[in-house]
């Protein structure tokens, strides 16, 4: 299980790639619907290359904030820049293909395409040909669904999915569908990779499966990562820096060890204000 | 040494015909279909013409409801544009109606389909709009204004009740729907345009295939199954469906012009809600989502009147002994009344027992026998 298949020969590593500034800034950006506000004053900033990690109770924010990223949402006051660019004048679709790749809370596959389709679907931006082309599957068109198919199979490969290549997605395990999830969202070769709940109602082994294939992703290719979870043990092993939310705004921005004895976190997470709950309350943060 | 039958690079794993048994089934398939006018009665081949336009017609339905998961009610529309298309290209002009006197079919079929894929490119920006429902009731909203365009426009269609004289089919010169004996061997009458109908229909699957497996197919079955991920991975939604319902339009197009041209005339009032929901049947009896599934629902209800046949000539007698019946009017059932009740029933029985279609079916038989000697 632990071998770590060399990524970097399918996918190229963004390592180069990528800038030195930032890749994605939030500046003071609001969130809110009709009357519930999600995101208040949000203000942070994640580096190149950088494991980052945002966290809180629920509906403190943080989908939301993905949601903001992505494109998904139009932030209400504020902005969110993401590869210097500012996400709310671009459409979903157009941050996909500047490099932003995202993985959902509820698993959102194609459940009745098979594995090795849902991970081409992950490479549409990879492929150009027009409808005319396919239909009369040109040469060109059959080098660039093989060219593509190559990297499929290495991911596939990357991610131990072989045994469940040609089954429908639906049909398969939980765990399974996540990985694939991820699988997806790495063929479309991102420089931004956005992790919603990776590990969510996942056993201990699948989640240190994942653990080790999200550090992987990060080491290997140089991938970026905003990494959105509930299982604290997991986040303070691996983000750089992390983000805590509670109703919308910030109340904490830093490393995990800082983070993780911070008062008003664990004010958050466990209400009340007494000392006495103090130390209870790091054990638990801590995982 | 390669080990025999294994799939050795991508190329092959993504090829239309993967394996030697594949191909030999199909081949089989072929020569029975090529060679269908040598022992099939005259009746049975005529159907089978109008079978192949319904054919093309299916899968065009399929790709834009069955794989993009846009349900049509308008695909009788798009028929009727390419039918029109057809016969107006033609058709020489007579005292009442117009035409182009154009009989030269390379001309005047691909002409129906893109005429056909128009229309659906300009429907499409309404139709990109909305989903489910409303999108199906948009569609019943063209089936019902086409058909009232039909009757008013008495110059391209010869007026209701009278009709116009239908598309001549000749090819290169040669009359498609000439008779008599080919190369000496007795052949059922329309032979010629049972083997053209069939090359445009394999021609158009291939086509349809091709597509299904490419990054559009892929884009259209996205944008059904889960519309905001598919945002996410890149798949523009608006341009996307525009895609599926000009594709399709355009199948139906090319289907109402082959469907025309097996007819002496063609009238106004067939191109209506009835035939939008015959093609529903199709997809769903044969098989949503499935190239297949859409030609073997296509046949099938296109031979269903052949069926109706001998069923009535069993349930006749029956009506006829339970004699308290023949007083009342409508019974004992006419061929007529019993098509449409297969037809019902094999809707209903499909959609509460086998969504899936026959292709489902199969699915089933096929793994039940891939798991057949059972280890007990």
């Amino acid at each position: 299980m632990a071998i770590t298949r060399p990524l970097g020969t399918a996918l190229p590593s963004t390592q180069d790639a990528l800038p030195d500034e930032p890749v994605v800034v939030a500046d003071d950006v609001s969130l809110g619907f009709a009357g519930v506000t999600a995101v208040s004053h949000v203000s942070y900033e994640v580096q190149p290359r950088e494991l980052f990690a945002i966290v809180g109770p629920n509906g403190a924010g943080k989908t939301s904030n993905f949601n903001l990223i992505s494109g998904v949402y139009r932030a209400t006051s504020g902005s969110v820049c993401v590869l210097g660019r500012d996400a709310a004048t671009m459409s979903p679709p157009e941050i996909a293909r500047m490099g932003v790749a995202r993985t959902f809370q509820n698993i959102e596959l194609f459940e009745n395409l098979s594995v090795v389709d849902n991970l081409m679907l992950g490479r549409q931006q990879h492929m150009s040909y027009s409808t005319v082309a396919a239909m009369l599957r040109t040469p060109a068109v059959r080098r660039a669904e093989v060219a593509n198919r190559q990297v499929v199979e290495a991911i596939v490969d990357f991610l131990d999915l072989q045994p469940h290549r040609a089954s429908l997605v639906g049909m398969l395990p939980y765990g399974v569908q996540k990985r694939i999830e991820l699988g997806r969202a790495l063929a479309m070769e991102p420089k931004l990779l956005l992790l919603d709940e990776p590990v969510a109602g996942m056993n201990l082994e699948e989640t240190e499966d994942m653990a080790r294939f999200i550090l992987d992703i990060r080491d290997e290719l140089g991938i970026t990562i905003i990494m959105v979870e509930h299982d604290m043990g997991l986040v303070m092993d691996l983000a750089d820096r992390v983000l805590v939310l509670d109703f919308g705004e910030v109340i904490a921005n830093d490393v995990p060890s800082v983070v993780q004895r911070d008062p008003a976190v664990i004010h958050a997470y466990l209400g009340g204000s007494g000392e006495d709950v103090e130390d209870a309350a790091v054990a638990k943060v801590t995982g | 040494m390669a080990r025999p039958r294994m799939i050795g690079d991508h190329g092959q794993a993504m090829a239309l015909v993967r394996t030697p048994t594949k191909a030999f089934w199909l081949t089989a398939l072929l020569l029975v279909a090529f060679s269908a006018p040598i022992w099939m009665s005259n009746g049975l081949l005529f159907l089978l013409i109008a079978g192949l336009a319904y054919v093309v017609g299916a899968i065009g339905l399929n790709l834009v409801t069955g794989f993009a998961g846009q349900l049509s009610l308008g695909h009788a529309f798009f028929l009727a544009v390419g039918a029109y298309t057809a016969t107006f290209i033609s058709s020489e002009s007579t005292g009442t109606t117009v035409g182009l006197g154009i009989p030269e079919i390379l001309v005047w079929l691909p002409a129906a389909g893109i005429v056909a894929g128009l229309a659906g490119l300009l429907v499409g920006p309404i139709a990109t709009r909305l989903k489910g429902l409303y999108l199906a009731i948009v569609t019943l909203g063209l089936v019902f204004v086409g058909d009232h365009v039909l009757r008013e426009w008495s110059s391209l269609t010869g007026g209701v009740g009278f009709g116009r004289a239908a598309p001549d089919p000749t090819l290169l010169g040669i009359d498609l729907a000439r008779t008599g004996p080919i190369l000496g061997i007795e052949v059922a009458r329309s032979a010629l345009l049972y083997w053209f109908s069939l090359v445009v229909a394999i021609v158009l699957t291939i086509l349809a295939l091709n597509l299904v497996r490419s990054r559009i197919g892929r884009a259209f079955q996205a944008v059904r199954d889960r519309d905001v991920a598919a945002e996410v991975m890149g798949i523009d939604l608006t341009r996307t469906k525009l895609i599926a319902f000009t594709v399709s339009s355009a199948y139906a197009g090319l289907a109402g012009a082959m469907f025309a041209m097996r007819l002496e005339t063609i009238e106004a009032t067939q191109f209506n809600l009835l035939l939008s929901f015959l093609f529903i049947a199709m997809i769903l009896v044969g098989g949503i989502s499935s190239i297949p599934g859409a030609i073997v629902g296509a046949l099938l209800i296109a031979t269903l009147p052949s069926m109706a046949g001998p069923i009535s000539d069993v349930v006749t007698p029956i009506f006829d002994v339970l004699a308290f019946w023949r007083g009342d009017a409508g019974f004992p059932l006419d061929t007529f009344q019993l098509e449409q009740l297969l037809y019902g029933s094999l809707l209903i029985t499909f959609v509460l027992l086998e969504p899936r279609g026959l292709m489902g079916l199969w699915l089933r038989i096929r793994n039940y026998w891939r798991a057949f000697p059972f280890s007990y």
